[in-house]
């Protein structure tokens, strides 16, 4: 069974260490917040110009001065602090964000990265991804592995403008587990009860597949 | 305007001397933080062929959105334009000229703006569309492109509180790309909830120095939510 898009926001939780400033991006990295693990602490950066966002305000908190790069409202935690635009992505460009994770259309085996433009078809801007992929040493993916019609997302070359250029180190698809490194994809683990051969078969750039390759386990709810 | 007294008594005082064909930065970030009076007065005025320099272009009816119901802006440079469908629409029929931006690039490029850098070298877009024809140099073994600052004709800023001197104070993530926005104006117009008296402000809580700042009008404001998020 390929991942809910739930499972895949646990699993990358898993890559969380304590101590880590977080950005998470928009759609499945956003739900990684609801499974940190217990007994570690992150800060969650939100490009806007928030470190250590909290949860969603309750109606007395309600407040349009307090979004976050999502536009949406949210609370700070105890312990954040808000700053400039700049001062935010003085932070991204310098590399002091331990880990971002953040959605793509394709990604290919350079480790490239394609999350913004379809060209003639739908246009919203890259907003902070371009500054965050190249800002960041510690990148992970988060995608399907093959669009609706069964062609693969993980490719040779990207075909759509890229975001950003050989910054995409991992990967984590509805049925597997990636790294990229040396011009090929990893393959490291699996969803639960996904075959070897079908990510194979969904992997359109070089994939290399160990022997060993473990599935995924996740806890039931 | 005696001494260092940037008050102005009206909007249309706040807005003297813009023109079409101006270049006008406006701090906000969708709708938050945004100089929503400021921008009504450049749609009540009818200015038309701006330039406009900001993160996002407001939605459909509120925002930098109704400057683009007038078709006043020819153009504009901004990171995201996804939540204003009169937006797309105007670009994809190529009747306003967009220019894409890296949102921490434009960040800088106001910032640069404001602070006499002509142009700086970043890593961010390099390989991608946003990097061509830009001037590539390596950096420690990393690619980098120039991207030139930005000087707006106006800047158009939110604040939570001012006193007279125009020193600023940003409140919650309404800060974003207004305190950079301010320092990159050759009229920098400030509009603000409360205007205290000199001294209320910690001088080393202050956000934006007065020195950037040239004209400041004390407003009411809608402040709308683009996405209302409630835990329940």
């Amino acid at each position: 069974m390929a991942l809910t898009r739930e499972q895949m926001a646990q699993r990358v939780a898993r890559e969380l260490q304590d101590g880590f400033y977080v950005n998470l991006g928009i759609g499945i990295p956003t739900l990684v917040a609801n499974y940190i693990p217990d007994g570690i602490d992150v800060m969650l950066q939100s490009e806007n110009g928030l470190l250590g966002m909290g949860r969603y305000p309750s109606e007395d908190e309600l407040d349009p001065d307090m979004i976050n790069a999502g536009k949406e409202t949210v609370t700070a935690r105890p312990g954040a602090a808000i700053f400039s635009s700049a001062e935010s992505f003085a932070m991204i460009r310098g590399g002091h964000v331990d880990l971002t994770v953040l959605g793509a259309f394709e990604v290919d085996q350079q480790g490239n990265i394609a999350s913004w433009m379809i060209p003639g078809k739908l246009i919203k801007g890259m907003g902070g991804a371009m500054d965050l992929v190249a800002g960041a040493d510690n990148i992970i993916c988060t995608m399907t592995h093959a669009s609706k019609h069964g062609e693969s997302k993980l490719l040779e070359k990207c075909a759509l403008p890229l975001t950003g250029a050989g910054c995409i180190n991992r990967v984590l698809t509805d049925l597997a587990y990636l790294e990229i490194k040396d011009g090929a994809f990893i393959l490291k683990e699996r969803a639960p009860g996904v075959s070897v051969e079908e990510i194979v078969e969904k992997t359109a750039g070089k994939l290399i597949v160990p022997d060993h390759v473990p599935e995924m386990t996740f806890d039931a709810e | 305007m005696a001494g260092f007294d940037k008050r102005v008594a009206s909007y249309e005082e706040a807005m003297e001397g813009i023109e079409s064909g101006m270049t006008v930065i406006a701090g906000g970030f969708g709708l938050c933080g945004i100089p929503e009076n400021l921008i009504a007065e450049i749609k009540r005025r009818g200015v038309n062929d701006l330039t406009v320099v900001s993160n996002n272009c407001g939605v459909d009816g509120f925002g930098l959105g109704i400057l683009l119901e007038d078709r006043q802006i020819s153009k504009i440079l901004a990171s995201y334009v996804g939540e204003n469908a009169l937006f797309e629409k105007q670009m994809l029929n190529d009747e306003i000229e967009v220019v894409l931006t890296p949102q921490g690039t434009l960040a800088e490029k106001m910032r640069a703006g404001g602070a006499g850098i002509p142009a700086f070298y970043t890593a961010t877009g390099y390989g991608t569309p946003i990097g061509e024809g830009k001037e590539v140099r390596e950096f420690n073994g990393r690619h980098c492109i120039l991207e030139e600052a930005i000087v707006g004709d106006f800047a158009i800023v939110k604040g939570w509180k001012a006193d007279r001197y125009g020193n600023v104070i940003y409140r919650h993530t309404a800060q974003n790309f207004n305190p950079m926005a301010a320092t990159a104006g050759k009229i920098t117009v400030v509009e603000v909830e409360e205007i205290v008296e000199p001294g209320e402000l910690e001088p080393s809580q202050i956000h934006t120095p007065g020195i950037y700042v040239d004209r400041i009008i004390q407003g009411t404001f809608e402040k709308r939510i683009e996405k209302r998020t409630v835990r329940s």
